[in-house]
């Protein structure tokens, strides 16, 4: 089995700074790491992999510090990583950027000369927090999607998926290719060895660009990016919320919407 | 000279510390508590490479060096003196020495599953009348037909509960004295050599230190290391290598132990000030952090010198002497900021001072490393 992986170079920290001009996120002094999600994505890939054969490919589109965080995964078990990046990706939202990466698995393929049967990503980014990406990269590719992964099982050329949701699972089964995004798992992605360090390390990764694509520049950057922010701020932490606990989800919210109602709140 | 840490060596620290803070830190207290062999970090550690750091890849090793075990040791020990020493006692005073002096079966046999992590090795040297000492050992061996057989026993054997390959020091010839000693190699299961009491010890509590009885204990005559004769050159110099690995695990442990000061000081109140805040706080930390930098610099110095293979017997008892003594040092002085709370196991600082202590003791006392060095220096 194939896969791509896409991962994002976030700042580890929980403590995000965003530049109150640009209303973009300060990248400048924090360090950086794998999106966390997008480790458990790939976890999830490589273990795919080990017992199906085939190669993890990862891709990121980013500045060329993204390199670092692909490196990082070529040392915990992805085969190969391009960067993806280009002056006219820049100021990407969510739809620019899942139009972008969807036009790289076409390039990726091409370059690798092999087909993705699955696309994983984390379910979110823990900087921008949309979740986004993962399903408007499965409409871009017109391709099947399942969110919220914790376990992905391979038989007969389908993958039968567990989805997390508030009540329990679901068990949704789909035709590949498709696009799966991943949630924390209940195991930890694997250390990097010492060895496998030192070959991420000698390893190359190329870089693709806006001419490597064949994508429409109309679609790309800031100019393809219908989200415009108006404002950000960091939410005051307060502790005299209601809490209802041991309450099943259904009598929750009735017991919120008569809570909104009695205060003149709806 | 050079004092800058290439790319390479920092990546393999960041990956030490990471595995150290996610998978070491948060057992320590418990393992510390209940002496429990912390079996599974070794295996991790065996599959990231982390016990075969300095030796070829062809041995089954992570083909790095000496300065990146080290640091490997000094990571781990920042959180967990116990688990700095097994990966020392088995890189530096099993692996090391039959790697050094293994014929090429031995090394097959024995160094490649001891590199890849596969087995736990130990060293057995000190006898209850031969520690600082050495030379008056005990423990016979003598050859019968095609095998050793050996009668004695050994005592403070660091990772014997848990190893699987030791490294055995015995009298083949009582009257030659120190060259009457040789080495050799014996595995868990030959006959006649069993595991003793395990020590109920003040620090490094969870690295199963325990008595080795040997009754009629069959060993295959090619198990020999090195050549008949020749075990107490072959131990003292595998003590040197292991000296640099205590160094550093005394480094750590100190260094563990400022981080986690810092980190208290700037949060415990007293006469409505953080304590970091008063000056006996600031110079205290200031020159334990001096001390321990300058300990840092030996204990690198003395690994370097082993990698470009120079003479480095004075640098390692330098660096150990220097470290130890700042590793008690600093966690006496640490536990001291701490006040009350520091005397509690609620904090990890008086279980650092508890490791701290030992390094002034195994693998040769301060007192014998100052032999060492007044030894080279001349003065006689």
């Amino acid at each position: 089995m194939n896969i791509l992986v896409c991962i994002k170079q976030v700042p580890d920290t929980n403590e995000i700074k965003i530049d109150p001009v640009t209303h973009t996120l300060v990248r400048k002094g924090v360090p950086s790491i794998v999106n966390p999600f997008d480790t458990y994505a790939l976890e999830v890939g490589v273990r795919l992999k080990e017992q199906l054969g085939g190669k993890v490919v990862v891709i990121s589109m980013g500045p060329e510090q993204a390199k670092e965080a692909l490196k990082t995964c070529l040392s915990v078990g992805a085969d190969d990583a391009y960067l993806i990046s280009d002056r006219k990706f820049g100021g990407s939202d969510t739809l620019a950027t899942s139009y972008i990466l969807s036009s790289a698995v076409k390039a990726v393929e091409e370059k690798e000369g092999l087909k993705f049967d699955l696309i994983l990503c984390g379910k979110q980014a823990v900087d921008g927090d949309t979740a986004q990406v993962g399903p408007e990269m499965a409409e871009h590719l017109d391709l099947p999607q399942i969110t919220y992964a914790l376990d992905i099982v391979y038989e007969d050329d389908k993958i039968q998926v567990k989805r997390e949701c508030d009540d329990g699972y679901d068990m949704i089964t789909t035709t590949l290719p498709a696009v799966v995004t991943v949630v924390k798992l209940p195991y930890e992605p694997r250390y990097a060895t010492i060895r496998t360090k030192m070959a991420a390390k000698k390893k190359e990764i190329p870089t693709l660009t806006f001419d490597d694509l064949k994508t429409d520049e109309a679609y790309c950057g800031l100019g393809g990016s219908p989200t415009k922010v108006k404002g950000t701020y960091t939410p005051n932490r307060e502790k005299n919320g209601v809490k209802l606990n041991g309450v099943e989800a259904n009598d929750a919210g009735a017991q919120l919407a008569e809570w909104l109602q009695t205060n003149k709140i709806l | 000279m050079n004092f800058i840490i290439d790319e390479e060596h920092q990546d393999l620290i960041d990956l030490y510390r990471e595995f150290a803070e996610n998978e070491v830190k948060p057992i320590a207290a418990e393992i510390d508590q209940t002496e429990r062999f912390p079996q599974e970090n070794v295996e991790k550690m065996a599959e990231m490479g982390l016990l075969g750091i300095p030796f070829p890849e062809e041995c089954g090793g992570a083909g790095m060096d000496t300065l990146s075990y080290v640091q490997c040791v000094e990571e781990l020990s920042k959180v967990c003196g116990t688990t700095g020493v097994i990966v020392s006692a088995h890189t530096s005073l099993c692996a090391t020495p039959i790697y050094t002096y293994g014929t090429e079966e031995q090394k097959e046999k024995y160094l490649r599953p001891l590199a890849m992590g596969e087995k736990l090795g130990a060293f057995a040297l000190t006898e209850p009348g031969a520690g600082t000492d050495a030379s008056g050992q005990r423990t016979v061996a003598e050859l019968v037909d095609d095998h050793w057989v050996l009668n004695g026993s050994k005592i403070f054997i660091t990772n014997a509960g848990a190893a699987d390959i030791f490294i055995v020091f015995a009298m083949t010839d009582k009257s030659q004295g120190t060259k009457g000693i040789s080495g050799f190699i014996v595995e868990k299961g030959f006959p006649g050599f069993s595991i003793g009491k395990q020590e109920d010890k003040m620090g490094i509590r969870a690295s199963s230190t325990c008595e080795l009885v040997f009754e009629n204990c069959i060993v295959p005559k090619e198990n020999l290391l090195g050549e008949v004769g020749k075990g107490f050159r072959l131990a003292m110099s595998t003590l040197d290598g292991g000296r640099v690995g205590i160094a550093a695990q005394a480094l750590g442990i100190a260094e563990g132990a400022i981080d986690e000061t810092v980190k208290y000081v700037s949060e415990r109140m007293q006469f409505g000030r953080r304590i970091s805040q008063f000056q006996n706080t600031q110079f205290e930390l200031a020159k334990m952090k001096a001390n321990t930098e300058a300990a840092k610099l030996l204990v690198y110095q003395a690994a370097c010198a082993k990698d470009n293979h120079e003479n480095y017997s004075h640098l390692a008892a330098m660096a150990k002497l220097v470290a130890s003594q700042n590793a008690s040092d600093v966690t006496r002085r640490c536990l001291q900021l701490y006040g009350g709370y520091g005397y509690t196991k609620d904090y990890p600082i008086e279980r650092m001072m508890r490791d701290a202590k030992i390094t002034e003791i195994y693998e040769g006392t301060s007192e014998v490393q100052m032999m060492v060095i007044s030894g080279w220096m001349g003065v006689k």
